[in-house]
């Protein structure tokens, strides 16, 4: 189980209620794509990935990256049951995607990147220790059922 | 390695971020700004790294903290002037890590990730995915050369 101080409960809520799905789900998810290039081979099905300007004018990476969001939410929803709450998606994630789980860390760094560019100088030291304690937990949750 | 549009990009924010210095007066932005905060948010997201630093005093805004935090810029700045020529550039710091420091090389990358999320409070938007990927590369050469010669 893991153990969430009143400050880390209270910061993730209120990043996720400032941020826009619509807007950080697809920077997010183009930013990984345009800094770990490996990562689009993944999204073969997606169209033109040529350079970092198709990238980020692809609708399908849009769509998905706010997909994403929205299944964080989840997460932020219970922050106690985050392990239960992925379960599924582990198992999507390994058995039919065969994503490489090393590949959640390297989105949840563009995330972090993207909220701390919007947040500024409020994404102080601990807000950023509490957001990646947040995303920590939520990726060792989608590499669980890996085997 | 990195092409002729990403060094160029890299010495473009590092002169951004040493003339705002100057502007304001004193090395202190600089310090106050990037680097020595990129140290401390490194302390809160991983405690681990703090081990390193037992003989120091680095609480927040500490001298020891900015001053080290200044040191760690200016190489890096340094660096940024010629990549190229890195292996020669950071030969002293090489030996000095290798054979004293002795920092597992896994935390140059904690330390990296960091100095990203620093610029990216710091230059907002124009912290463009084109930006991180060529300033991630630099850290990550950086980084590589730095462990050279540990073993």
């Amino acid at each position: 189980m893991v153990a969430w101080t009143e400050f880390e409960r209270a910061t993730i809520k209120d990043i996720f209620s400032k941020i826009d799905y619509d807007v950080v789900g697809p920077a997010a998810l183009c930013r990984c794509l345009v800094v770990y290039p490996w990562t689009q081979r993944y999204f073969g099905n997606f169209g033109n990935l040529y350079n970092a300007a198709a990238i980020m004018g692809n609708p399908l990476v849009a769509k998905h990256g706010t997909t994403i969001l929205n299944g964080l939410e989840r997460a932020v929803k219970d922050m106690d049951n985050i392990k239960t709450t992925y379960a599924e998606l582990s198992v999507l994630h390994s058995e039919k995607l065969h994503v490489d789980p090393d590949n959640f860390k390297l989105l949840s760094d563009c995330l972090t990147i993207v909220v701390a560019a919007q947040f500024g100088k409020a994404f102080t030291a601990e807000v950023q220790a509490a957001f990646q304690k947040f995303l920590a937990v939520v990726v060792s949750s989608l590499g669980r059922q890996y085997h | 390695m990195l092409s002729k549009k990403q060094k160029d990009l890299i010495a473009e924010i590092w002169e951004g971020l040493i003339s705002v210095a100057d502007d304001i007066g004193a090395d202190a932005l600089l310090s106050v700004s990037c680097v020595p905060r990129s140290v401390r948010r490194m302390f809160a997201s991983y405690p681990g790294t703090k081990t390193y630093f037992s003989h120091l005093d680095i609480s927040h805004r500490s001298a020891h903290l900015l001053s080290h935090g200044k040191k760690i810029v200016l190489a890096i700045a340094e660096g940024a002037k010629d990549i190229s020529q890195l292996t020669v550039t950071l030969a002293p710091l090489q030996t000095l890590h290798a054979y004293q420091l002795r920092i597992d090389p896994t935390n140059f990358k904690l330390f990296s990730h960091c100095m990203l999320v620093s610029l990216a409070c710091h230059m907002g938007e124009d912290f463009t995915p084109e930006a991180h990927a060529a300033m991630d590369k630099y850290l990550s050469a950086f980084a590589a050369v730095l462990a050279e010669k540990y073993r």
